[in-house]
C-alpha cells in the first residue's frame, strides 16, 4: 500500500490500522540515517572492497593497508571532518553509526596513516600512495544542450545523456586502457561516478590520470571562447571514430535530435547553425527553414527531416574543406559525448562520495549502475531512504538481523555489487598477492646464489 | 704497431657514441671552485632561456633551433671530453641549487627534460636506439604478424595526425602509462594497455624516462644536502650555492611591499587602470554574476594577495561581491576557509604564491569558468571586443591580434601595455602582478602610494 492510498483511505481496507502507521514521511534525516546505517548500508562489504584482499591470512598482506586509507565524514551541521581512518571493518562500522555522517568521501590509501600525519614533517614522507582512477560526470554540465530541464534537476529525456557518456567512457576503460574492475555508481542526484579498482589503476601518477583525462577530452573552452568542440585531422582517432559510430551518432539522431527538438525552432537551430564554419552553407540551411516554418508535407519529425538536409549539405561532394565535412560529427560531438570533471580525476588526493550513501537533496540511494545495461537505469525509481525505512517496517519484527537489506528494495544492488563487481576484484587481488610474492621470494632466492 | 680498437668515448671521434649523458651518477672528477661556479651560471643560461622560450609559447621547431643555439653560445668548448665534463659538472651543481624546495624541483626538472628532450631529437637514429637500451626500456619492436593485424588502426592514427604510415614503420608495443603525453594527445593508438608508439614518438617513452629519474635523484639530493652537506660545506660550497639560485630565480611576487598596500575601495579603480586583461575580465564577471568558480578565485585572490590586498580585506571583498547570491553565513562556511588558506592561515600554512602568466597559460578553463589567459583562451571577437573596452586603439589591436595568432601569448600583453600606457615595456610581461606594478609606476611615479 502507498502513501497515497494510506491517506485517501480505502473502503475495502481489510487490513487493520497498524499499515496506516507504518506509511513513513518522505524525507532525509539523521533519524531514518541511522536506521540505514544501522540495518542497511553494507559496512563489511566496504570494508572488504577497501583492503583490496590485505584482510587475509596470506603472508603478504599489508596489515597497515586499510588503516592508511583516508575517509572524511560530512555530519549533519555541514561540519565537515577529514582525515578519518580505521584499522578494522568494526571500527569503521561503529564510527559511522555514531557519528551518522550525513556524506561520506573516500580518499586515497597514504603512506602512513592519516591520523598520524602530523607526526611526519618534511616533503614526500606524508604523501597518497594509491588510489582508484575516478570520474565524475554531472548533467549540469550539460545545461546548454538540453532544454528538458536546467540545474539539478533531471528526467527521463535528459538522462540518457549519462547513459551514453557510461557507455562511451566504459568502453574505452576495458578496450583501450585494459581496465577490468570498474564501478559505475548513481551519484544520487544529477549523475554518476566511476571507480576503476584495478591495482594498476591505483597506482597511476597524477601525471598519469591527467593523460587519462586529456585521452577522453574533446571540449575546450567556456562562454568567453566560443567554439567548443575541434576535431582537427583528417581522420577521427579510432577512439573517437568508434564513439560515433556505435553509441553517439545512433543517440543523438534517434534520440536526442527529436526530444529536445534541437532544429525545430529558430533559437535551437540557430545555435546548430553557428557551428558550421562556412556561412554562406549556414545561411543557405537558414533560408530553407526559414520558409518552412510551418509543419511540411511529410509526416516525419521536422527535427529529423532537418538534420538530413543539413547533413547532405554539408557532407556533399562539393564540400571542399574538410572542415566543412567534419562539422556533422562536431554537431554531434557537442550535443553527446561525455563531459567529465577534469579535476576530479587528476588528482590522487581528491575525495569522492562513497556508494551507497544516501543524497541528503533527494533521499536517494548511490547505487551502482549496470554499464552493460545501463539504457534501463532509471533515475527516477531509485530506492530512498524513506521508501527502504518503510520497507523494513512493513516486513515487521524479524529475530534475525542478517542480510536486512535483501527484504529491501536495496538487495538488488548490493547484490548486483558483489557479484559482478566485488568478488570478481577480490579473486583478483588474491592472485596478485600471491603471485607477487611468488616473484619476490624467486627474486631472492636468486641473488642467494652462487 | 698494433691498432687498438677502443670503445671508450675518445675525444677525437665521436660517430658511433653518444654524447648526450644520462647524469646517472656523479663524476669522480675534480673541479676548481672557480669552474664549479661558472659552468653552472652557463647552464643556467640554457636553462633560463628554454624557460623563456615555453613562456612566449614557441613552437616545436622553433624551440628545436633556440636550444641549439642556447647550448651553442654557452656550453661549447673545442675540446669535446672538456664539454662533456662542463655538461655533466654543471649539471650536477644545478641539481645541488635546485633541489631545495618543491617548486625548484619543478621548474628544473621542466627545464633539464626539455633540454633533454630537444638534444635527444639532434641524435641519429643509431644513438637514438643506444640511448633506449641504456635505459633499459624492455620494449620490443612490434612484430610483423602483430603489425599486419593492427595496421588499419595504426594508419586511423597516422592519419589523424595529418601524418601517412609507412609500410615499413617500425613500432614499439609499451604500457600506455609510460607515454602518458602521447595518450593525453591521441597520439597512439592504445589497445588492452598498450600503446602502440612509432619510432618518431620514441623520445617522448625516453624523455618521460629521464623525467622521472631526475625526479627521484632530487629528491635523493636534497635529503643528502639537508642531512649533511650543507653543514660540511657551509663555508665553501653552501653560499655559491644559495647564491646562484637567487641571482636568476625572478621575484615571485609573494612579498608585497608595504608601500604598496591597497584597500577594498581602491580596487575598482586600480582595476581600470593598472589590472593585466586577464584580471580585468575575472574582476569585471565577479562584479556582474557575483560568482566565480574555484580556478577564477585562486587566480584573482592570488593576484590582489601579490597587489597588495590583506587577508581581512580579501575576506569583505569577496563577502561583500557574492553577497547577492551567498548568505554571510555561507560564505563563512564555504568560501572564507579557502582564502584564509591562500593566505597561509590554514592547512599546510603554504603561503601561495601568485600565478605567473607561464601557469596561468598553461591552465585548462572549462565550461563557467572565466580564468586563463584571455590572448589563449578567447575567441578572436571576444578578444578584440576586450581590448577595445580596455582603450586600446584599431591598429594595436591588429598588432596584438597578429601575436596571439603566432601563439606569443606574452607578447600580445606587452603590447597591450604599452598600448595602454602609451610608453615601452621592455622587460616584457611574465607575471600579472609585474603588469601591475609596473603599471603603477608609470601612472604615479613620485609618490609611493596607489594611483
Amino acid at each position: 500500500m502507498t502513501k497515497e492510498e494510506a491517506e485517501n483511505g480505502r473502503d475495502d481496507m481489510a487490513i487493520d490500522g497498524a499499515e496506516q502507521a507504518n506509511a513513513i514521511p518522505d524525507g532525509f534525516n539523521a533519524n531514518y540515517l541511522r536506521i540505514y546505517y544501522g540495518k542497511l548500508f553494507p559496512h563489511a562489504d566496504m570494508f572488504k572492497w577497501m583492503s583490496y584482499g590485505n584482510d587475509g591470512k596470506h603472508p603478504a598482506c599489508d596489515k597497515s593497508y586499510f588503516g592508511r586509507r583516508e575517509f572524511s565524514f560530512t555530519l549533519e551541521n555541514d561540519i565537515y571532518i577529514r582525515f578519518q581512518s580505521f584499522n578494522s571493518v568494526i571500527e569503521l562500522e561503529n564510527s559511522i553509526k555514531e557519528k551518522c555522517p550525513f556524506k561520506i568521501d573516500i580518499g586515497p590509501v597514504y603512506s602512513v596513516d592519516p591520523a598520524k600525519r602530523h607526526a611526519y614533517a618534511g616533503d614526500n614522507v606524508f604523501t597518497p600512495v594509491e588510489r582508484e582512477l575516478v570520474f565524475d560526470i554531472d548533467i549540469t554540465d550539460y545545461d546548454d544542450v538540453r532544454y528538458c530541464c536546467t540545474g539539478a534537476d533531471v528526467c527521463l529525456e535528459c538522462w540518457p545523456l549519462m547513459t551514453i557518456a557510461i557507455k562511451v567512457i566504459d568502453a574505452a576503460l576495458r578496450d583501450d586502457f585494459g581496465f577490468n574492475h570498474i564501478l559505475w555508481v548513481y551519484s544520487g542526484r544529477r549523475g554518476v561516478h566511476c571507480w576503476v579498482c584495478d591495482g594498476k589503476a591505483r597506482r597511476l601518477t597524477n601525471e598519469q590520470r591527467a593523460a587519462i583525462a586529456d585521452y577522453f577530452r574533446v571540449y575546450k573552452g567556456n562562454e568567453n571562447s566560443h567554439k567548443k568542440i575541434s576535431l582537427p585531422g583528417p581522420v577521427l582517432h579510432p577512439f573517437l571514430a568508434r564513439s560515433y559510430t556505435e553509441v553517439l551518432k545512433g543517440f543523438f539522431e534517434a534520440k536526442l535530435l527529436p526530444n529536445q527538438s534541437l532544429l525545430s525552432s529558430e533559437d535551437r537551430y540557430e545555435k546548430i547553425l553557428e557551428m558550421i564554419p562556412d556561412a554562406s552553407v549556414a545561411s543557405e540551411l537558414r533560408g530553407r527553414w526559414q520558409e518552412n516554418k510551418r509543419a511540411s508535407m511529410s509526416k516525419d519529425d521536422i527535427n529529423l527531416v532537418r538534420w538530413d538536409q543539413l547533413k547532405s549539405v554539408l557532407q556533399s561532394g562539393k564540400q571542399k574543406t574538410q572542415g566543412i565535412r567534419r562539422c556533422v560529427e562536431e554537431i554531434v560531438f557537442s550535443f553527446t559525448y561525455p563531459r567529465l570533471d577534469m579535476e576530479v580525476s587528476k588528482h590522487m588526493n581528491h575525495l569522492l562520495k562513497a556508494p551507497f550513501c544516501v543524497h541528503p537533496k533527494t533521499g536517494r540511494v548511490c547505487v551502482p549502475i549496470d554499464p552493460n545495461n545501463c539504457d534501463e537505469f532509471d533515475p527516477t525509481t531509485v530506492p530512498t531512504l524513506s521508501q527502504l525505512v518503510e520497507e523494513l517496517n512493513r516486513e515487521g519484527l524479524r529475530q534475525d538481523t542478517e542480510n536486512e537489506w535483501d527484504r529491501t528494495s536495496l538487495g538488488d544492488s548490493i547484490k548486483f555489487f558483489r557479484t559482478t563487481f566485488l568478488q570478481p576484484l577480490l579473486k583478483s587481488c588474491k592472485e596478485d598477492i600471491e603471485s607477487s610474492y611468488n616473484t619476490k621470494l624467486q627474486q631472492s632466492k636468486n641473488t642467494l646464489s652462487w | 704497431m698494433e691498432v687498438v680498437q677502443s670503445h671508450r668515448k675518445s675525444s677525437s671521434n665521436n660517430v658511433t657514441v653518444s654524447t648526450l649523458p644520462l647524469y646517472r651518477s656523479a663524476p669522480p672528477l675534480e673541479v676548481r671552485l672557480e669552474d664549479f661556479e661558472l659552468f653552472a651560471m652557463d647552464r643556467l643560461r640554457v636553462l633560463k632561456g628554454i624557460s623563456d622560450g615555453l613562456g612566449r609559447g614557441k613552437k616545436p621547431e622553433e624551440m628545436e633551433k633556440l636550444v641549439a643555439d642556447l647550448w651553442k653560445a654557452n656550453m661549447r668548448h673545442p675540446q669535446a671530453n672538456e664539454e662533456a665534463n662542463k655538461d655533466i659538472i654543471s649539471h650536477f651543481v644545478l641539481r645541488l641549487v635546485y633541489c631545495r624546495t618543491e617548486e625548484l624541483r619543478k621548474w628544473f626538472l621542466s627545464m633539464e627534460t626539455t633540454l633533454f628532450r630537444y638534444r635527444f631529437r639532434f641524435e641519429s637514429s643509431e644513438a637514438q636506439r643506444a640511448l633506449m637500451s641504456e635505459f633499459k626500456l624492455p620494449y620490443k619492436a612490434v612484430s610483423n604478424a602483430e603489425f599486419e593485424s593492427v595496421k588499419d588502426k595504426l594508419g586511423q592514427v597516422a592519419r589523424s595526425m595529418g601524418q601517412t604510415l609507412a609500410s615499413d614503420a617500425i613500432f614499439y608495443k609499451v604500457p600506455f602509462e609510460e607515454v602518458p603525453e602521447l595518450v593525453a594527445g591521441r597520439r597512439v593508438f592504445i589497445c588492452k594497455g598498450h600503446a602502440y608508439v612509432a619510432m618518431n614518438q620514441v623520445v617522448s617513452l625516453v624523455v618521460t624516462q629521464f623525467r622521472s629519474y631526475l625526479s627521484k635523484a632530487l629528491i635523493l639530493t636534497n635529503r643528502k644536502w639537508t642531512s649533511t652537506v650543507r653543514e660540511q660545506e657551509k663555508d665553501r660550497l653552501a653560499p655559491i650555492v644559495e647564491a646562484l639560485c637567487t641571482s636568476y630565480l625572478g621575484p615571485d611576487y609573494s612579498q608585497p611591499n608595504e608601500a604598496g598596500e591597497i584597500s577594498v575601495k581602491d580596487i575598482d579603480h586600480i582595476a581600470k587602470t593598472s589590472f593585466p586583461l586577464c584580471m580585468r575580465h575575472l574582476f569585471e564577471k565577479v562584479r556582474e554574476d557575483h560568482h566565480l568558480k574555484h580556478g577564477g578565485r585562486m587566480q584573482l585572490g592570488l593576484f590582489l594577495k601579490g597587489v597588495g590586498l590583506k587577508l581581512d580585506d580579501a575576506l569583505a571583498f569577496w563577502k561583500a561581491e557574492f553577497a547577492p547570491k551567498v548568505s554571510a553565513e555561507r560564505f563563512d562556511k564555504e568560501y572564507a576557509y579557502n582564502i584564509r588558506h591562500n593566505y597561509g592561515r590554514e592547512g599546510k600554512r603554504t603561503d601561495y604564491t601568485p600565478y605567473s602568466c607561464q601557469k596561468i597559460i598553461s591552465s585548462t578553463p572549462g565550461v563557467g569558468d572565466h580564468h586563463g589567459c584571455p590572448y589563449r583562451h578567447f575567441s578572436e571577437e571576444n578578444l578584440r571586443a576586450a581590448l577595445v573596452r580596455m582603450g586600446v586603439s584599431s591598429r594595436a589591436v591588429e598588432d596584438v591580434m597578429d601575436k596571439v595568432r603566432n601563439r606569443h601569448y606574452q607578447l600580445a600583453c606587452t603590447l597591450t601595455f604599452e598600448a595602454v600606457h602609451g610608453s615601452s615595456c621592455d622587460a616584457g610581461i611574465n607575471h600579472p602582478n609585474q603588469y601591475f606594478i609596473d603599471s603603477q609606476r608609470i601612472l604615479q611615479p613620485k609618490n609611493g602610494s596607489v594611483a
